[in-house]
């Protein structure tokens, strides 16, 4: 189960769009998972022929948990995906010893029916994520009664698991498999109730999770607050004579400028994009800027348009516009969900003036921008109404400090300020 | 008739029936302190006990902590038993160099060829608004010398019980007497069976979360596990009696069977007794436990005098209470 935001402990599987034996490729979409934010199309990030699904849809697990196995094509040399092969004239030789055998051996090895691997430990998350919860005694149990800790729900404090909790489960487990029906069909939770049930129960647990997400954000990050008044009347003009040149449909809006600015921005500063891991700051390698984007019937999400910093306005507008209608439809994709380097947000629409935002951990930085509005503005001993925004940065003070916070933003402006540029 | 078998009792006068009882069954027992003859007592402990036993047996001391616990010690070498009364805990930090460096010493450093069965008798804890220099619980860190044996009683039983055992113990011990249970008053039986002095105390059983207290905070450890019973919360109630050297194996084994254990203590948290009991329930309970242990103790201030600010930096049950529920997360 991949890590869909920093706040997401569990998601639940919806679908599966691969069946054992499909052959997938990088980038592929396999499974549809219900984080408590939204739906969410998972990638796959590796090349192979899916081997085994693992957790089967209407499941809930635990971020970090095995999904599904997969092994490599025929053909392919073992040893480049998980060394899962073991080459049939030599079963006894250890698997994790790349097969010593001619290529032709090998791929006829590699359409054989494999060994079962036995699945890894559910818990083994990645490192960044924070340990579960259990409670010395109610690991102890889980082993000894064979509880897969991963589908235990805790109730102790912080959600820990308890011994309670894992004699429940091992409760529940037997009910369970004495309520398998004959077929041996899995029992799997009836989709189309588990739909509407959803929605109402997912704005709760989107609240939660915001709150818990904000909570986390203001108790932990020193945040500290910039703002600088940003003259548009360059980069308006530069835009209406651009759009005239257009079709109404290929028109570009003000706000991609403003995004283009702070991903342009935040490439060049790299103490603003990145992330606050392990008391450390971790600079990301690109630009993947977060979008706040507001959900109809309450809520928020923030996906990322990749490497918004090597895109072109065109690309951009594209991307943000993909990006709105598949948030409010629900069905992003995991890449644009795994943590952005840095976001935005734009009140602008709903006549706010000045937002000081709320940093989303463990990124360090936000820039906000409110409404663009005439406002007298003097420049070179004259007073003119210019379109003016506001634009704010909230910043981590472990990561970065004042001064730096500052020129980021003069950044932001100087390069608003050459459209043409962007 | 029950009222043959039990009579009505405060501790006060529990601690002077052991007191009467040592001094008619051994000719080598005498009580020494501060104001223990003529006055009775700072505590009342000791009153009348002059007139029957005369100022031989019951000895008035100069006010000198340091003199007379030296005397005792040296007295308990000359093959004597003598009870020392020091008035709290707080003054025997006057005489620490003779607990620690004399009486806790001697034994090992002369290749045990003398024995200093001493019992030191102090008060201790707080509540009465007598201050900060009368207050404190300094139990814990005497609680830390090796050659001690420490006795907290904290019911009738254990105040009538615990000086025999103590004065037949060829070490010295001493004994804290909680200066809010003075006054306590109960049933007690006449002739009460022989007390042991090596094992704490199961109060309450219980099966959710293991209470732990000793001397003062075992009514506060009681009252909250009577609240948590009326929220549904079973909890064992442990009196550790012995404080030096603490009865692991009665802690470990109901902390093992709760999973879960609060210590109730009047001493500061900071390097305290209760410090000490939560190494050692991590030490040998770790793969039992259900959720980090918990302690209720004294605020870090010398204890105030105003009543409220007083009762406010002491371990209260609703606070044991709300570390208990803390502890059962949803549960609580």
């Amino acid at each position: 189960m991949p890590s869909l935001g920093a706040d997401m402990e569990f998601g639940k599987l919806l679908e599966w769009h691969v069946k054992p034996g499909d052959l997938v490729k990088r980038g592929d979409i396999v499974a549809i998972v219900d984080t408590s934010k939204a739906e969410i199309e998972v990638e796959i990030f590796e090349d192979g022929v899916i081997d085994e699904l693992v957790v089967s849809e209407g499941t809930r697990v635990p971020v970090g948990a095995l999904l599904a196995t997969l092994r490599p094509a025929a053909g392919e040399a073992p040893g480049t995906l998980e060394p899962t092969v073991a080459a049939p004239e030599s079963p006894a030789a250890p698997r994790a010893l790349p097969a010593p055998e001619p290529a032709a051996s090998v791929s006829e090895a590699a359409v054989a029916p494999l060994p079962r691997t036995p699945p890894p430990a559910p818990l083994a998350a990645p490192a960044h994520q924070d340990r579960p919860r259990v409670s010395p005694v109610a690991r102890r149990v889980a082993e000894s009664l064979g509880v897969d800790l991963g589908a235990v729900t805790g109730s102790g404090p912080a959600g820990a698991i308890t011994k309670a909790d894992v004699e429940l489960a091992a409760g529940a487990a037997v009910a369970a498999s004495a309520a398998v029906p004959s077929e041996g069909k899995a029992p799997v939770e009836p989709a189309a109730p588990a739909a509407s049930v959803a929605a109402a129960d997912r704005q709760a647990a989107m609240r939660q999770a915001i709150g818990a997400l904000m909570a986390r954000s203001k108790r932990e990050i020193p945040h500290y607050y910039l703002e600088t008044q940003i003259d548009m009347s360059s980069a308006l003009a530069w835009l209406r004579e651009e759009n005239d040149r257009r079709a109404v449909t290929a028109r570009l809006l003000p706000s991609v400028l403003l995004l283009s600015a702070v991903a342009r921005a935040a490439a060049e500063t790299p103490a603003f994009n990145g992330f606050w891991v392990e008391d450390a700051f971790r600079p990301a390698g690109a630009v993947h800027l977060g979008v706040a984007i507001s959900l109809r019937g309450g809520g928020l999400i923030a996906p990322a348009l990749l490497d918004a910093d090597r895109k072109t306005l065109d690309d951009l507008m594209l991307g943000l516009r993909d990006l709105v209608g598949r948030a409010r439809s629900g069905r992003l994709r995991s890449s644009e969900m795994s943590d952005p380097t840095i976001t935005v947000t734009n009140l602008g629409e709903q006549g706010v003036d000045l937002v000081h935002g709320v940093i989303y951990p463990p990124q360090v930085a936000l820039v906000g921008f409110g409404a663009i509005r005439e406002r007298p503005w003097a420049s070179e001993g004259m007073i003119g109404a210019r379109p003016v925004t506001h634009a704010t940065l909230a910043a981590d003070h472990r990561a970065s400090d004042g001064h730096a916070g500052g020129r980021f933003l003069a950044l932001i402006d100087r390069l608003l300020q050459k459209p043409e540029e962007l | 008739m029950s009222a043959a078998a039990t009579e009505t009792v405060t501790y006060r006068e529990a601690l002077r029936a052991a007191i009467r009882e040592a001094l008619r069954t051994d000719e080598r027992v005498f009580l020494m302190g501060e104001d223990v003859g003529a006055y009775g007592g700072s505590f009342g402990v000791s009153k009348g006990l002059l007139e029957e036993f005369g100022p031989e047996r019951i000895r008035d001391t100069p006010l000198s902590e340091s003199a007379f616990v030296g005397a005792g010690i040296g007295a308990a070498m000359g093959g004597m038993r003598p009870i020392v009364e020091v008035m709290t805990v707080n003054f025997c930090l006057l005489a620490l160099d003779q607990i620690m460096n004399n009486a806790a010493t001697i034994t090992h450093m002369s290749g045990g060829q003398f024995s200093i069965p001493l019992v030191i008798r102090m008060c201790t804890g707080a509540g009465r608004q007598v201050a900060a220099q009368h207050s404190h619980s300094l139990e814990g860190w005497l609680a830390h010398i090796p050659g001690l044996k420490l006795l907290a009683p904290a019911t009738l039983a254990d105040a009538r019980g615990m000086l025999a055992p103590a004065l037949a113990d060829p070490n010295p011990v001493l004994i804290f007497e909680h200066g809010g249970l003075y006054n306590m008053e109960g049933e007690l039986a006449v002739d009460g069976e022989p007390i042991e002095i090596e094992r704490a105390a199961i109060r309450r059983a219980g099966a959710d979360a293991t209470l732990i207290a000793y001397g003062g905070t075992l009514s506060t450890a009681l009252s909250a596990a009577e609240e948590l019973a009326a929220a549904g919360v079973d909890a064992e109630v442990i009196d550790l009696r012995v404080l030096r050297p603490l009865d692991d194996a009665t802690l470990i084994g109901s902390v093992s069977r709760t999973h879960r254990a609060v210590i109730v203590d009047e001493g500061w948290r900071s390097g305290s007794l209760a410090a000490e009991i939560s190494a050692r329930i991590m030490e040998q309970a770790f793969y039992d436990l259900d959720a980090p242990v918990a302690r209720v103790c004294t605020a870090e201030v010398p204890i105030p005098y105003p009543r409220h600010l007083e009762q406010a930096a002491l371990p209260q049950a609703a606070t044991v209470v709300a570390a208990v529920q803390q502890m059962l997360g949803d549960r609580g």
